[in-house]
């Protein structure tokens, strides 16, 4: 039985777990926030936990039950883990603020809480709607208001298609660590590690700590491209020392790691039992001849993250193309988006890990609090530049790895034709070739459109960056081009582009839910006459009845 | 032919097959507008007796033959439109309704309150009855587009991606063509059929046509099984509208696809090419929607996105050669209706360009009969 609407917009959500409020950061029931927090990872938690150190009052809200985000993971009570920071690295960071939030009162932790839109209310409110409860008719509406905006959604992993990368058994690379950290299962005993990105090199670790055997992991990209960016390494060390200490686990569990080289295609009847790796030129074309199979019976596989920025694309925050292909928000050196009262940090601004995603939530803090006329004590303007000097140098490296990591313009010719690219829908690499060549489609809008590729359960999150490149890439010079200045010189992955206005499915229910508003856009002038058509108004003389056509 | 919507789509189909020969400029892809953005509606239900009526009569004629001669892709489906009554009120007005739509030619059976559920097992109880239209129609409108397109033939040449930034006139200010970046377009007949934006391409030829936005949501839900067998649309604000509250502005229209998926459109509202996600409008159209049908409580909506319709103050297209301009014909502002006046307007389009009669009279839809009032 749903909540009326008037239940479900009480300030107090029955999920919500409340710390005791202290005295400067008290929030009277039915008053705004002052900040609402989006995600409750490293990026957010920081946000959250610096803000409300400054005094403010905090919503915080995630999805999942706990604070931690994709990274940080707890591994569910049952499982007895004694030791999560066993899989987790720089688990002291994250350590350190959880007790920070528990020390700071005034965070509402909204846990549980998917958020579907965020609207603008007026110049200096903003409604934060999200569904709680089980799935389908248990969810209920949720409304949070706020004066400002943290944007703190993270990241989601890319991937190219091959052909076999539907069977049972390949797995997200991110999706194996993350099995692993929070479940504590593996996808399976003897694991390929495949695709491209920092990342693979710590699943791999991890995996193999956990006693999996990893025959190989397979990078596309030769890392011979970092030394092009050698200064953002320089001025990085800790993420050489973080390479070295994976690369030591590899040697020590035996691991082999197969540079400009690509899985390119997947073997098994009922699930994975062997994968082809070739050898890929400077463009990521499959060099022919070079194929060797590997048996294994589990595939983890990723390229790269991409910013989850539709709740900000929603409200209109400019974007800009990163350098492996991807859309992140366009941010000012305070962490604010193109939307002012709209902050973002961590992922959402280009991918670039926890460490940097932390420095970002707590500058985003600062910001909002100085916009809100909370002054930080003056001891603290040494820490603010202490730390926008680190957000900028971790940036820069970011930014290498991204350009390292950049997929190659050849990799479609590793599809088939009967590769499916959408694997909600269906949709084949030739029906997407089909539908540029024949029927004028040239980009993933119109692809989708006239293939239904994206618009199934993932809604074009798992095909869009693939689908855009076919849709580009087939529409000969002028395309290419396009993709090459979207992308970067050395990437050929150009950004979907998509929009999604709702960030997460909504059950209807839900939303009949929700509390009645103004209407729209009532009709003032004879001019901007939009009442319905219908027997009894002269000024449009048509049927009772106007549906959509 | 400018615009490689539904309608140029249907107006280069027609031509060349008339044997004209057919350049179709669009600066964004095929469908990339409001037919992208559309349903795939092809309705005689919600139309009063009257010119529009008579076009979309025609039109569904010939969306039948299409159907023949189009691939099964398209998605045409001739699964029938009912309307619905909550109370008896709403049931007399469009009892009556009906009743002058079926003197027009339209097939109208009403469905008293008992047999609804036959028609559609999953409505709400306790509605007053209804009315079914077996000659409401449904395609996939993007689908429809391209493959009117892709059927025209070698006659077609289609420019995708290019703007047209200027018409080419003679010295007597008759069309010689269009003008893009990347080169003229010679031809002596230009059709502006640039549904929302067909406004700026008139004024681009010198005349005016105050086509506006209309802004209209689709919801689209989770794939299902077959829960919404029609298009089926409630009828009873005609009482909302008597009692003053005329500014409600969307009227839950519900309907299965076969790809799974159930649509639920209708809003309207004026606020220009605004993208931006109206709450409120979300709200009304899931209450009016599992109003209708409560079992779609409990189903998700995937995504939604929304569409300008383009409109004209009398709510009718703008078809046909404008006296103003030798050489400039429209086809644009068909609101909401532009899917299923497509073929109609096309085949006008062909014979106006082939100097033969029209099909039906085409006074109504005078581009240039916005000109006293401008």
């Amino acid at each position: 039985m749903p909540l009326s609407a008037s239940e479900a917009y009480e300030p107090h959500e029955p999920h919500a777990s409340h710390e005791p409020h202290a005295p400067h950061a008290s929030k009277e029931p039915g008053e705004p926030y002052d900040l609402a927090v989006i995600g409750a990872g490293s990026a957010g938690l920081a946000g959250a936990v610096t803000a409300s150190e400054l005094g403010l009052t905090v919503a915080l809200l995630d999805a999942s039950a706990h604070v931690g985000g994709q990274f940080y993971r707890t591994p569910e009570p049952a499982l007895g883990a004694a030791r999560p920071e066993a899989l987790h690295h720089d688990w002291a960071a994250f350590a350190d603020l959880r007790r920070r939030r528990q020390a700071t009162g005034g965070i509402t932790h909204l846990a549980g809480h998917h958020v579907w839109t965020v609207a603008r209310q007026s110049d200096e409110l903003w409604a934060v709607h999200a569904v709680t409860g089980a799935d389908g008719a248990g969810e209920r509406p949720v409304r949070v208001q706020a004066r400002a905006i943290l944007v703190a959604t993270g990241a989601y992993e890319r991937q190219l298609p091959f052909p076999g990368w539907t069977l049972p058994g390949v797995v997200g690379a991110g999706g194996a660590q993350a099995m692993l950290k929070s479940g504590l299962v593996l996808p399976g005993r003897r694991i390929v590690v495949a695709g491209s990105g920092p990342l693979l090199l710590a699943v791999a670790s991890s995996l193999a700590a956990a006693g999996a055997h990893v025959p190989a992991v397979v990078e596309a990209t030769g890392y011979l491209r970092y030394a092009r960016h050698h200064r953002a390494l320089a001025a990085n060390p800790h993420k050489l020392l973080e390479a070295v200490v994976h690369g030591s686990a590899l040697l020590r569990h035996r691991v082999r790691l197969r540079t400009r080289s690509a899985v390119t295609e997947v073997h098994g009847r009922e699930r994975v039992e062997a994968v082809t790796v070739s050898r890929l030129d400077g463009d990521w074309r499959p060099v022919p001849g070079t194929g060797r199979r590997i048996a294994c019976d589990a595939l983890a596989v990723g390229h790269g993250l991409a910013p989850q920025i539709d709740l900000a694309v929603g409200l209109g925050c400019a974007t800009r193309p990163t350098a492996d292909g991807t859309s992140a928000l366009v941010l000012d050196g305070h962490q604010e988006t193109s939307v002012p009262g709209v902050w973002a940090a961590g992922e959402t601004g280009g991918v670039g890990g926890a460490q940097l995603a932390r420095a970002e939530g707590e500058l985003a803090a600062y910001a909002v609090a100085a916009r809100l006329g909370v002054r930080a004590p003056r001891t603290e303007s040494a820490h603010v530049a202490r730390l926008r000097r680190r957000r900028d140098r971790m940036r820069s490296f970011a930014d290498a790895m991204a350009r390292a990591h950049a997929p190659g313009p050849g990799w479609p010719e590793w599809l088939a034709e009967d590769t499916d690219v959408c694997r909600c829908e269906e949709v084949t690499a030739g029906a997407i070739r089909e539908a540029v060549a024949d029927l004028g489609a040239r980009d993933a809008r119109t692809v989708k459109l006239l293939t239904r590729a994206g618009m199934g359960w993932c809604q074009g999150r798992m095909c869009g960056a693939a689908v855009a490149c076919l849709a580009a890439g087939a529409n000969g010079a002028a395309g290419a081009a396009g993709v090459a200045g979207a992308a970067g010189a050395d990437g050929a992955v150009a950004p979907p582009g998509e929009r999604r206005p709702l960030a997460v499915p909504v059950a209807l229910g839900a939303l009949a839910a929700l509390e009645p508003g103004e209407p729209p856009e009532p009709p003032t002038s004879p001019e901007s006459n939009d009442s319905p058509r219908s027997p009894e108004s002269p000024k449009s003389p048509k049927s009772p009845v106007e549906p959509d056509r | 032919m400018v615009g490689a919507g539904v309608v140029g789509a249907a107006c280069a189909y027609y031509a060349a097959r008339s044997g004209l020969r057919v350049t179709v400029l669009d600066r964004g892809p095929v469908a990339g507008g409001t037919t992208g953005a559309g349903e795939g509606n092809l309705l005689v239900s919600d139309k009063e007796p009257g010119p529009e009526l008579d076009l979309a009569l025609l039109s569904t004629r010939l969306w039948r033959e299409l159907a023949e001669e189009l691939p099964p892709q398209i998605e045409y489906e001739a699964k029938g439109g009912l309307v619905v009554a909550s109370h008896e009120e709403g049931m007399t007005a469009l009892r009556d309704f009906a009743a002058a739509q079926h003197k027009a030619g339209v097939t109208a059976e009403e469905i008293p309150a008992d047999r609804l559920h036959d028609l559609e097992p999953h409505l709400a109880p306790g509605l007053a009855g209804g009315v079914h239209y077996p000659q409401d129609a449904q395609v996939m409108p993007a689908l429809a587009a391209a493959h009117l397109l892709r059927a025209a033939g070698a006659r077609l040449r289609l420019h995708l991606g290019e703007e047209v930034t200027g018409l080419l006139t003679g010295g007597s200010g008759e069309i010689q063509g269009v003008r893009t970046a990347s080169g003229p377009v010679h031809a002596p007949y230009v059709v502006n059929a640039a549904g929302a934006w067909g406004g700026e391409l008139a004024r681009l030829a010198g005349v005016a046509l105050p086509v506006l936005p209309r802004r209209g949501f689709v919801l689209v839900t989770e794939p299902l099984p077959r829960v919404v067998r029609r298009k089926v649309y409630a009828a009873d604000y005609v009482a909302d509208v008597a009692s003053g509250s005329a500014a409600l502005q969307t009227s839950a229209v519900v309907e299965g696809t076969p790809a799974g998926p159930v649509l639920i459109g209708a809003s309207r509202e004026r606020v220009g090419f605004d993208r931006t996600l109206s709450v409120e409008v979300l709200r009304r159209l899931a209450a009016q929607a599992t109003a209708l049908f409560p079992v779609l409580a409990g189903v998700r909506v995937m995504r939604t996105y929304p569409g300008f319709r383009p409109y004209l103050p009398d709510h009718l297209p703008a078809i046909g050669a404008d006296p103003r301009v030798p050489g400039l014909l429209h086809a644009c502002g068909h609101e909401g209706a532009g899917i299923g006046l497509a073929p109609a307007t096309g085949l006008i389009v062909a014979q106006a360009l082939a100097g033969r009669e029209p099909p039906l009279d085409i006074a109504p839809f005078r581009p240039e009969r916005f000109a006293s009032a401008a």
